[in-house]
This record gives structure tokens, C-alpha cells and sequence, in this order.
């Protein structure tokens, strides 16, 4: 008895003289984030105040007001919007589809080979594999409106969007218990009350994350829509590239930063509303 | 000459930026310059715009890396003369007076005229823009880039503008052109390349005559034609500068001496084998220097030459950045 109480009072001690060295493993990953996330963050953030005469001003942000910014921030979000939305419907379907197959067997590899490639398969490559195949002179068909914002535009998305949806929710799929639906029916319950009060709030979460990365994936795309829409800025990567190489005499760096900025805070509201709703969605869990 | 040529030989690298190869016959004058003088030329970036050739010279000041001469359009050359080195090349004579800075800060080097290359074998002749708005060119119009970021694009939009009745001031008319071709289904944004023309995606491209030619989208010249318009023959020039903080200061100048020589095998020359206008052909033609059959084969002009003004190309600029994205999307 006396020494089961020594030994009840000695252990928190101990683990109290430990030194607390568990977050030296964390030293990396706030390095590489500080250098390659924060750093550049504030960067943009203080330059965005910044004039072209060195001073600070108001005046990079206030451009943003402007009728060709307004105008490439409601073209970004509509074309994350609708790649996203595309994206998240259509790969969760296929990955339902994937993760209801053999765990092994070959489709799902090879389902999941492809949209490992298929997802990083972006930019120049992707743009002309398109207008190559079906656009005006494709072998394939021969159509103009891949070149249509947003929809046209979207549509190329989608084609690095949707496998990266499978990749990234089929692990969520594949939580799924068989036997959750089997107790739902024992229970009486119908596919609709399975999914409307098991399968659905416990995807939701996953699925939101996975569409807000679609999402962050779509915004800062860039090389896939200036090949196909050289002439014209839809979206603001582009008008931020416009900023920067203007020959013509309206780069302006500081201006570039302010529209950073504007993207910046797109994605801290989307990354909060993400938040709210992961939490309301995945209250039951706790 | 010979004093600039050992200490350029001494130096053995010369650094260059946005020079493509397939662009006024640089790749073919680098080759000519390293086997005339051994020196290594250090090609930097060969697609920047003339905004990024004076960020890099500001961001590698110093370094070894930064370019040494510039090839850059008139705008951003006015804008920068800080950063350049004033030097009055052997020929500064026979440079027009209208395409130089009196004090060789920067000076024309080349240029030539808008122009409107295209598949005549799908197409037939054009003789005139109006022609574009035709149901037969679906989806066939590309400008070479966004005329809010490229110079040639921008003067693509001034030439249809001075076509519909605009002026060097007034580039409106030419944006209203742009939106009737978008409206027609006509104009086509895809980014305009060698592969795009070769493939057939852009089969009309709005660009300067020197990087219209069908040596230069690598057509038949049976089947690429260019068309100048008499109504709006819009010229431009591009400038040479000396980066002041060039790492091969005396390469540079070698450099200068090399591209505004008149001998055979020399910048003015050779600009003019890739269809370029040099700026010393009108010197070169009276003095019997200039390569008769590269002349020859420069697109006809029929028009009176205009050239637009430093504040008329600003102008220009600051309307389409309001307007060019609402009309044409």
C-alpha cells in the first residue's frame, strides 16, 4: 500500500522534470511554413501599403475598387465556384464508386494511378492537350467554346479537378463502416435515412475541406487559363501578371501585392467559413 | 575599336535577357557574335517582357548574373534611363535623329510595322480588316498577347483603331473592333505560337511584320502572307540601352558596335535577313551597305508610316486597361 502511494506521487514528478523537448520535432515544419507561407505573406501585406516613391499609401488598395479588379475577382469566384463544385460532385461520386469496388483490385489502382497523374496534369501541357483534341482545329471535334469564361474554362479544370477529389476523399469514403448500414437497416432505416443522418454528416466534413482545396486549387491556377485566354485578364492571377510585365506602362509591383492581398483574404473568408462549418458539421463526432 | 575588343575578349561572357531566338533573327546573331569575337554569350530569359528586363537588372545589380544589354520597347526605355550607361556606337551618325536619345542613353535599334499574317491557302487575300468581321474567319483572330501587358498587342489594337477612323489619340475605334470580332465569334484568345499557326488554332495573328513573316511562324511562304494595312501602317522601333552596372561593361559596348554594324555580317544586317526594319536601312541604302535581297523581301508598305508618340502610347494603355476586358469578354 505505502509503496503503490510512493509510486502514485513519483510518477507525475517525473514526467515533470522531463524537459519539454516534443516540440523540437515541430522545428521543421514552422521553418519551412515561416519561410515559404509566412514570409512571403508578410511580404505582400507590407508592400501592398507601400508607394511606388517609397511612402506608405492607401492608394494599391483602393485600386482595388476599380471596375477591371472587380471584374477579375467576380471572374476568379466564378470560376472556382464551378470547377470546385464540379470537381467535388463528380470525384465523390467516382470515389463512392472506387471505394465500393474490390480494396485491391485493379480497377482502384488503377483509378488511383490515373488521378495521380491526372491531377497534377496542369498548365501549358493541359491547355493545348485540350485545344489540340477538341478545340476550333482538334482531331477529335472540333469546338470553340472551351475558350468561354467560365464555363469553357472550368470544364479544363475539371480535368485536374476531379481526380483530385477522388485522391483526396476516398480515405473518407473508405471510413465508411459496412456495418453502419447494416445497423441502419436493422434499425429500419431506408439508403435515404443512411445517408441523410449517417453517411452524409459524416462525409460533410471531409467533403468541405476536400472542395475548399478545389477551391484554392482553381484560384491560384494560372498557366492553364493564360495559354487559352492570352489577350484578355479574367481572372486575378492574370491581372496580377498584368501588374507585373506590363510593357506598356502599367506595371505596377505595389498594385500586384494589393491584388495578393485581395486573394489573401478570399481565402482566409472561405478558410473560415470552412471552419464554422466543419465544426457545426462535425459536432456529433466529439 | 581594338582597345573595346580586347577588353570585351578579356571579359569572355556577355549577358543578354529576352532575346528569342526566333525573334528579329537574335538566334542567328549570337551565333555570328560568339564565332566573330569568342565571346560566350549568357541568354537570360529569352520570353520576359521589357518590364521584367529592368527588374532584372535592378534585382541582380551588382551580381554577376545581371544582364548587360537590354532590348526594350520605347515606353519602359524612357521610363528607366537611371539605370543605363550613355554610349554613341561607331554608326550613332547614321541613326535617324527621331529613333535616338541625344545623349546615347538608349537608341533604335529596330523595328518595323503592324501587320496581319495569314493562311492564304485557307483564307485567300486580304486587303482589308474589315474583311476579319466575315463569318468565314469563326473563331480565327489572335493578337500576339494582352494589349494591357505587350507592346505589339497594344499596337495591334492602335492599327485596327487607325482602320475604323480612330487616331494615334483615339484607340477606342479599335477596341469597338475587337468586340465585333468577339461578338462575330472571331476573335480567338488562345495564346499565338509557332505550334498554334503551325497546327492551324491561330490562323490569323495580328503582330509586328519582322515576327509575322512565314520564315518566322515557320510557314511556306506560298501559304503566309502579310498584310499591311495602306490605311493604318503603324510603326515602332525597339531601343537598345547599356545596363550602367553591367558586369561586362566593355562586352556590352562590344556588343552595341556589333548590332549597329553595317557589314555583311553585322546587327543591321542581319536584323534585316529576319525581316526586321534596322534602324540605319535608310543610311545603309544610300551607302550601298544594305543586303539587297533581305530588303526586297520585306512586306510591302503602301501607306504613310506613323509612329505613335510616348504620351499617345500611354494614352492608349490607360483606356484599355479600363476597357479592353469589358469588351472583348
Amino acid at each position: 500500500m505505502a509503496a503503490a502511494t510512493t509510486e502514485a506521487a513519483v510518477r507525475p514528478s517525473r514526467a515533470g522534470r522531463r524537459l519539454p523537448l516534443a516540440w523540437i520535432g515541430t522545428l521543421p515544419f514552422l521553418a519551412y511554413a515561416g519561410v515559404f507561407l509566412l514570409l512571403p505573406t508578410g511580404i505582400v501585406i507590407w508592400n501592398a501599403f507601400k508607394g511606388n516613391t517609397n511612402g506608405w499609401t492607401l492608394a494599391n488598395i483602393k485600386a482595388l475598387n476599380t471596375g477591371p479588379v472587380r471584374t477579375a475577382f467576380t471572374g476568379s469566384l466564378e470560376l472556382c465556384v464551378i470547377s470546385s463544385l464540379i470537381g467535388a460532385v463528380a470525384g465523390a461520386i467516382l470515389a463512392y464508386a472506387v471505394a465500393s469496388g474490390s480494396a485491391d483490385g485493379v480497377i482502384r489502382r488503377v483509378y488511383l494511378a490515373g488521378s495521380g497523374v491526372l491531377a497534377q496534369f496542369g498548365g501549358v501541357t493541359l491547355a493545348f492537350a485540350f485545344l489540340a483534341t477538341i478545340g476550333p482545329i482538334g482531331f477529335l471535334l472540333h469546338a470553340s467554346w472551351y475558350s468561354d469564361f467560365p464555363w469553357g474554362i472550368a470544364l479544363i479544370y475539371c480535368y485536374f479537378q476531379i481526380p483530385l477529389m477522388v485522391l483526396v476523399f476516398l480515405p473518407a469514403i473508405d471510413g465508411l463502416r459496412v456495418q453502419w448500414r447494416e445497423a441502419t437497416e436493422n434499425l429500419g432505416g431506408s439508403t435515404w435515412h443512411y445517408w441523410r443522418y449517417v453517411g452524409g454528416p459524416l462525409l460533410a466534413p471531409a467533403f468541405l475541406g476536400a472542395a475548399l482545396l478545389l477551391f484554392a486549387n482553381a484560384l491560384s491556377a494560372f498557366a492553364t487559363i493564360e495559354a487559352w485566354e492570352d489577350q484578355i485578364a479574367y481572372v486575378v492571377p492574370q491581372a496580377i501578371s498584368t501588374s507585373l510585365i506590363s510593357e506598356v506602362g502599367l506595371a505596377n509591383a505595389h498594385e500586384g501585392d494589393a491584388l495578393a492581398l485581395g486573394m489573401i483574404v478570399l481565402v482566409v473568408i472561405v478558410m473560415s467559413c470552412y471552419l464554422l462549418l466543419q465544426r457545426r458539421a462535425s459536432r456529433w463526432q466529439r | 575599336m581594338a582597345a573595346l575588343v580586347k577588353a570585351a575578349k578579356s571579359e569572355g561572357t556577355l549577358n543578354v535577357i529576352a532575346l528569342p531566338n526566333d525573334w528579329a533573327n537574335y538566334g542567328t546573331i549570337i551565333k555570328d557574335f560568339t564565332a566573330k569575337y569568342g565571346i560566350k554569350v549568357n541568354s537570360i530569359a529569352p520570353s520576359d517582357s521589357s518590364a521584367q528586363e529592368v527588374t532584372q537588372i535592378q534585382q541582380k545589380k551588382g551580381t554577376s548574373l545581371a544582364a548587360d544589354v537590354l532590348d526594350i520597347g520605347n515606353s519602359v526605355a524612357t521610363a528607366s534611363t537611371s539605370l543605363f550607361a550613355p554610349y554613341k556606337v561607331a554608326e550613332w551618325a547614321d541613326i535617324p535623329v527621331g529613333l535616338k536619345q541625344a545623349d546615347g542613353l538608349y537608341y533604335a535599334d529596330y523595328g518595323g510595322y503592324m501587320s496581319v499574317g495569314y493562311n492564304s491557302a485557307k483564307f485567300g487575300t486580304i486587303t482589308s480588316l474589315n474583311q476579319l468581321l466575315g463569318s468565314k474567319f469563326k473563331n480565327a483572330v489572335a493578337l500576339n498577347g494582352n494589349p494591357t501587358e505587350a507592346n505589339a498587342a497594344l499596337n495591334g489594337v492602335l492599327m485596327a483603331s487607325l482602320a475604323e477612323g480612330g487616331s494615334l489619340s483615339n484607340i477606342g475605334p479599335g477596341v469597338n473592333f475587337f468586340a465585333k470580332l468577339k461578338k462575330a465569334g472571331n476573335f480567338n484568345p488562345v495564346q499565338a505560337t509557332q505550334t498554334t499557326i503551325k497546327t492551324g488554332a491561330t490562323p490569323v495573328v495580328f503582330n509586328w511584320d519582322y515576327l509575322n513573316t512565314a520564315t518566322a511562324v515557320g510557314q511556306p511562304a506560298s501559304t503566309w502572307k502579310v498584310f499591311i494595312p495602306a490605311n493604318a501602317t503603324l510603326g515602332g522601333f525597339y531601343d537598345q540601352a547599356i545596363n550602367k552596372n553591367a558586369p561586362h561593361p566593355a562586352a556590352a559596348r562590344l556588343w552595341e558596335e556589333f548590332l549597329y554594324s553595317q557589314a555583311a555580317v553585322g546587327g543591321q544586317n542581319l536584323w534585316l535577313q529576319g525581316g526586321a526594319r534596322p534602324a540605319e536601312q535608310q543610311a545603309m541604302t544610300t551607302a550601298g551597305t544594305i543586303d539587297q535581297t533581305a530588303a526586297a523581301a520585306l512586306p510591302p508598305v503602301t501607306g504613310t508610316p506613323v509612329f505613335p508618340t510616348e504620351a499617345q502610347a500611354t494614352a492608349a494603355a490607360t483606356y484599355l486597361a479600363a476597357n479592353w476586358a469589358k469588351a472583348v469578354s
